[in-house]
């Protein structure tokens, strides 16, 4: 069952108008668009579409509007029928099944939230959580309580009485997302499913919906032309431009490696500090010493390096803490043999690996020495010194113009400048004045 | 012989009247069958509800439909109510008032189970539209007194061919509303059920009817207030009530007369109106609208 995705959407093209047939020759011969369709009377809403959707993954499909999403999202579940192409759902093409079928895989399969919510509004909240069910043929008394269990799930069974007019924004698409979760299936389409809602409201409802997806692990195909929302959600996140998907990968290789000048630009004004993690700009620990050495070995590491403390590993290579050159100097002088009696977590600050950079701010600034990355298992995986932060928030804060005329480092953001600066280290306002720097994290 | 006269004469002379004719008389003959079970059939349901309407005590009717309009509406309408009709029996026109009543509930009854499913269909159907939609102007445009000629010829003179012409008058609004009301409904919302794979069928009961039964409810208001309009020249061929009143008074030039079958007409078409207007303003999808305007 693992091995087959959850969606496979292979060549798909949808064109509208009279001449579809003839537009899609030409779209096939590798046509662009806009060149050789200019005289047919068509329009080609998705070009050539591949991508496999895994379970339990947030796809996001990212793009303006007119690129095609919206088309894209309704082939996937049959409500629009491609004029090429495949899409499996669970290894069925649905592009081949009778109505009745289709609508049977729908109520088995697929759900779906929309822009607007498409609530009834002459029925209560409870009845509109229940819709699926009901269409289902489930008996009413059990229709009721799922429906009031997906209710709970979001936060509204106490609205349940309630015309969805009665409720806010908010609370509406909520009781769609309700919906959605009472009908219990595996995928679960989202069509600009906040992009109604007021920011500080998405905020709340994208924070529910990463909530519920940790607990119930539903495959989601989730359509938005906000960028930082792709971001925010998307597990993948699938670029569209003109009908056709220009780069598919998570919001990190997006962000840093864009396939070409339109993800470049997409991506230009989008807050990167709260995308990219501690993972992506930290650095490797210039002193690491086992706890079982002796403060000998600890006092060489700093002589050599130079630097204030030493990160000290245990087994696993699993963070203890650190010793700092004052401590390592004291437990010679005392005759001390085991690191252990000397370590201490208090000196720098741990954060974990996937914490966004925004939020290593202040870490940064509490600590002497670098900051410690630990990732899940409690492994130390790097450093991050305040120099390196600072300059790769520059790079960052740089027009995005000339990130594209000189390619960065595919690895990490903003390695080359604090290569650079290490000639003159603990100096960060000199890297301040070479690179603007809005520690403030930019626009949220 | 002058030169225009020269010119008219390239005019081909079209027979639209006698096609016409030949046409009702080639139903006539082969249809008569039809049109007598239509006869039977419409006569079957004025008849007795006229009777009904008729049976008891102009007063015991005249409080029964003041209760009606109360429990609908409110006290102060219960209130108009008895007066308004309370005067139509003191005239005393009662019983001309109350078949008139029969005959106006029987039209617009078959008028609007003509109307809605017909409504429903084109508004499924955007060809079907473009074809119905002409005819439906031709319906309400020609002469309401044009659809008494060919009714007489099929039934005669009386109740049913006054009836008949009524349906065909006033089904119009019937349709045109009920395709208007199911066009108006959210589109995401029906693309909502279609999404979670409820059937057309489905949809189309649980949430287009209900959604668009506001705009169907101005339908049938609108039929039953054509209906009462036609149903007074239908007293020209003999379908009796309030017609006969004022086609006697004309022709016998009683001002007095006629002018009371004229209130009583009115005083019908104000009850009967804000009657079926409050049970449009009932319906789940009033109540939803009105929730929206005060959000």
């Amino acid at each position: 069952m693992e091995t087959v995705s959850a969606l496979r959407v292979k060549s798909l093209y949808k064109v509208y108008g009279n001449r579809a047939d003839k537009a899609m020759e030409l779209l096939r011969d590798g046509a662009h668009q806009d060149e050789k369709l200019a005289g047919l009377p068509v329009t080609a809403a998705v070009v050539d579409a591949n991508f496999e959707v895994k379970r339990g993954e947030i796809f996001v499909v990212m793009g303006l509007s007119g690129s095609g999403k919206s088309t894209l999202i309704r082939m996937l579940n049959g409500l629009l029928a491609p004029t090429h192409g495949t899409v499996e759902v669970d290894g069925v093409d649905i592009t081949k099944l009778k109505p009745a079928a289709l609508r049977k895989l729908r109520r088995e399969k697929i759900s779906m939230v929309f822009q607007h919510f498409a609530l009834q509004p002459h029925r209560s909240v409870l009845d509109n959580a229940g819709y699926a069910l009901e269409v289902a043929g489930l008996p009413r008394d059990e229709r009721r309580e799922k429906a009031l269990q997906a209710l709970r799930m979001v936060g509204l069974d106490g609205w349940a009485d309630k015309l969805p007019q009665e409720l806010s924004g908010g609370m509406r698409q909520r009781v769609g997302l309700a919906r959605a979760l009472a009908a219990g299936t595996d995928i679960m389409l989202m069509d600009e499913a906040f992009s109604a809602l007021d920011p500080l409201i998405r905020r709340e409802v994208q924070d529910q919906l990463l909530e519920l997806q940790a607990e119930l692990g539903k495959t989601i195909v989730f359509i938005t032309h906000d960028l930082n929302e792709a971001m925010r959600l998307g597990d993948r996140i699938a670029v569209m431009r003109a009908g056709r998907i220009v780069q598919i990968g998570t919001a990190e290789e997006i962000l840093t490696d864009p396939s070409n000048d339109y993800v470049a630009q997409f991506v230009a004004d989008v807050d990167r500090t709260r995308i990219l993690t501690a993972s992506a700009v930290m650095e490797r620990p210039l002193g690491v010493v086992d706890v079982n050495s002796g403060p000998r070995v600890a006092a060489r590491v700093l002589r050599e390096t130079q630097t204030s403390a030493v990160y000290i590993t245990g087994r696993d290579k699993r963070f203890v803490g650190t010793v700092t050159a004052d401590e390592a100097a004291q437990a010679v002088r005392d005759g001390k043999q085991n690191l252990q009696e000397i370590v201490s977590t208090e000196y720098v600050r741990t954060v974990a690996d996937d914490t966004p950079v925004a939020d290593i701010f202040a870490a940064c600034a509490e600590s002497p020495a670098p900051v410690a990355v630990v990732d899940a298992a409690g492994r130390l995986a790097g450093v991050i010194p305040r120099v390196t932060l600072l300059s790769a928030l520059g790079s960052l804060s740089t027009d995005i113009s000339e990130n594209t005329a000189t390619p960065e480092p595919a690895d990490v953001t903003g390695a080359a400048p604090a290569a650079n600066v290490t000639a003159a280290p603990e100096v960060p306002v000199q890297v301040n004045a070479q690179a603007p720097v809005r520690l403030t994290g930019g626009p949220a | 012989m002058n030169s225009a006269d020269g010119l008219n004469d390239l005019l081909p002379y079209v027979r639209v009247g006698d096609a016409f004719q030949a046409g009702v008389d080639w139903s006539r003959e082969h249809l008569s069958a039809l049109f007598d079970g239509i006869a039977a059939a419409v006569d079957s349901l004025v008849e007795p509800l006229a009777s009904l309407l008729t049976a008891p005590p102009a007063i015991v009717m005249v409080l029964i439909f003041a209760g009606l309009g109360w429990w609908l509406r409110g006290w102060k309408f219960g209130l108009g109510t008895a007066l308004g009709l309370g005067l139509v029996a003191g005239m005393p026109i009662w019983e001309q008032t109350m078949s008139t009543l029969a005959l106006v509930l029987v039209s617009s009854g078959l008028a609007l189970l003509l109307a809605i499913p017909v409504g429903i269909f084109i508004a499924e159907n955007p060809r079907a539209s473009a074809v119905v939609r002409p005819v439906l102007d031709l319906m309400q445009t020609m002469p309401a007194f044009v659809y008494l000629i060919p009714a007489i010829f099929f039934f005669g003179v009386g109740v049913v061919p006054g009836a008949l012409a009524t349906v065909v008058f006033s089904m119009p609004p019937g349709v045109r509303l009920t395709e208007l009301g199911l066009r108006q409904v959210d589109r995401e919302v029906v693309e909502a059920g279609e999404a979670f794979g409820a059937s057309p069928w489905k949809i189309l009961l649980r949430t287009k009817l209900p959604l668009a039964l506001p705009t169907i409810m101005t339908g049938v208001n609108q039929v039953i207030m054509l209906a009462l309009s036609m149903v007074v020249i239908a007293g020209m061929v003999g379908a009796g009530g309030l017609g006969e009143v004022i086609t006697t008074a004309l022709f016998r030039a009683q001002v007095g007369a006629g002018f009371e079958g004229g209130v009583a007409v009115v005083i019908l078409a104000v009850v009967l109106d804000r009657l079926t207007d409050s049970i449009g303003a009932r319906t789940a999808a009033a109540k939803a609208q009105r929730a929206m305007q005060q959000a």
